[in-house]
């Protein structure tokens, strides 16, 4: 970068406190690039520090140096048109010259992070970090994405959803799904239970939907995507059959449901039922269901209580 | 890893006990069709025409016989498909082409009977009339009914629905 005087000639790198403990996930942050960055929560500090670096004997004048904390929404067809629902700013240092290395701390404290991170096909909501080093024609950047998940506690009412469907005189089965909200890593329990089958059916396939819809008004956009196919028949049955379902959601890629984040965007989640006969024809029927996040149950309690017992019972 | 992974998840959701003489009687979605026996009728090149038996197999309440023989040629089974385009609103599978080639007087062969010809045809009209009647709405549509079991083709019928008893 920096030859015949010109570029940048520093180093700028964003350290977040604690980010060896923190958790990590694999999150996308573009089309074929997925990253490991760190996971925080609404209402936490962020903190860490900024450290810029220049070459030995290099100086850098600057207009002023800060970091600013951005939570925005991206619409992809509508690129123009970023919406930030969330920044703060902080000033680092005044401007001035920077003679040699430094590093200045940070801290935004008990920040509101009230969405959950999103990478969609045609909607994104990211979080990051920017500092910018103000110069007197192009200034310097650095950005930190970091993740954010939102939680959930159990809800309320979760009834099973029960329901009668088919094709007047050719097709009428029951299905029933134990719950209505999974979190993410929860099993669907159900069944199929065949009334009267008159239609030759060659297998039955659970699929789960993510319907992301953005926009408002007349320019609304929906965008389906199948995130998982899974067989729960094979072969034609009878009457009074019932074929039993389990689908563990934590094989899947799967987010929370989002309704109306900032008059944005939606996303759904939808279990669809789809029988297939002889002749290929699909019978289907959707049903909404809501994902939702737990929060992690310390690991550490249950294995230190396992240790407990057993030292217990070795003395 | 939360606590109920610590063991296997076996939960299911059980469905009544299911009937005896459900589980053993004979299922109820048998439908047959078959077509077959191609006969050539008339002569000259005007007034010739082959048609085909089609038999009926079922034990779907929605068909009036359960047992059915009939006589078709093509140009009912286009009749058919442009009544069900008409009223049905399903996507009625193509037929197997119409040949225009073959009506071309001196040819080689027997031109629309020639033997391979109608064979071929008898197999195209078969899956065809397979996939049709195995619809379930297109079962209730009275073209189907009358096309399937009923002797003459009466082109100047009532549209109409055909309802289970």
């Amino acid at each position: 970068m920096n030859f015949f005087g010109f570029g940048s000639g520093a180093e700028i790198e964003i350290l977040l406190d604690g980010a060896d403990k923190r958790k990590k996930v694999e999150h996308k942050i573009s089309e074929n690039k997925s990253e490991e960055l760190s996971v925080y929560y609404d209402g936490e500090t962020v903190s860490g520090a900024v450290s810029i670096s220049l070459k030995p004997g290099g100086k850098l004048e600057h207009k002023g140096i800060k970091i600013e904390l951005i939570g925005q929404i991206e619409i992809l067809y509508d690129r123009a048109n970023q919406h930030d629902f969330a920044t703060l700013t902080k000033q680092l240092a005044s401007p001035g010259i920077l003679n040699q290395s430094k590093v200045y701390a940070f801290e935004f404290p008990h920040v509101e992070k009230p969405y959950e991170s999103y990478f969609g096909s045609n909607v994104r909501l990211r979080y990051s970090l920017k500092v910018t080093v103000g110069r007197r024609l192009t200034d310097l950047n650095k950005e930190l994405e970091f993740v954010v998940h939102t939680l959930s506690t159990y809800p309320d009412t979760n009834t099973s959803i029960k329901m009668e469907v088919g094709i007047e005189d050719c097709l009428h089965i029951e299905f029933e799904y134990n719950k209505q909200k999974y979190h993410l890593k929860d099993a669907i329990i159900g069944k199929i239970y065949f009334l009267l089958v008159r239609v030759k059916i060659k297998h039955m396939e659970m699929h789960v939907i993510k319907r992301e819809t953005t926009g408002t008004g007349p320019s609304v956009y929906h965008d389906d995507d199948t995130v998982a196919k899974f067989e729960i028949m094979d072969g034609a049955p009878v009457k009074g059959e019932s074929i039993p379902i389990r689908l563990f959601l934590g094989g899947y890629n799967l987010t929370p449901s989002m309704r109306d984040i900032n008059r944005k965007f939606s996303v759904k989640y939808f279990l669809n039922l789809v029988l297939i006969d002889e002749e290929d024809r699909r019978y289907f029927k959707q049903q909404e269901i809501i994902l939702w996040r737990k929060g992690d149950v310390p690991r550490r309690q249950i294995n230190s209580a396992i240790e407990e017992s057993t030292q217990r019972f070795g003395a | 890893m939360s606590s109920d992974e610590l063991y296997t998840n076996t939960n299911r959701l059980d469905g009544p006990r299911q009937d005896l003489s459900d589980a053993y009687s004979l299922p109820a979605n048998f439908l047959e069709i078959e077509v077959s026996d191609p006969v050539t009728h008339g002569v000259g090149w005007r007034n010739r025409f082959t048609d085909y038996a089609i038999k009926v197999q079922t034990n779907l309440p929605v068909f009036k016989h359960k047992e059915s023989s009939v006589r078709r040629r093509y140009s009912d089974f286009e009749w058919l498909t442009s009544e069900l385009e008409r009223d049905s609103k399903i996507v009625v599978p193509p037929l197997p082409g119409k040949a225009l080639k073959m009506q071309l007087p001196f040819r080689k062969d027997e031109g629309l009977y020639d033997d391979a010809f109608i064979e071929e045809r008898r197999k195209g009209l078969e899956s065809f009339i397979n996939k049709v009647a195995g619809h379930p709405l297109a079962q209730n549509e009275r073209c189907l009914h009358m096309f399937l079991q009923e002797k003459d083709l009466d082109k100047n019928y009532i549209p109409g629905k055909v309802r289970t008893l």
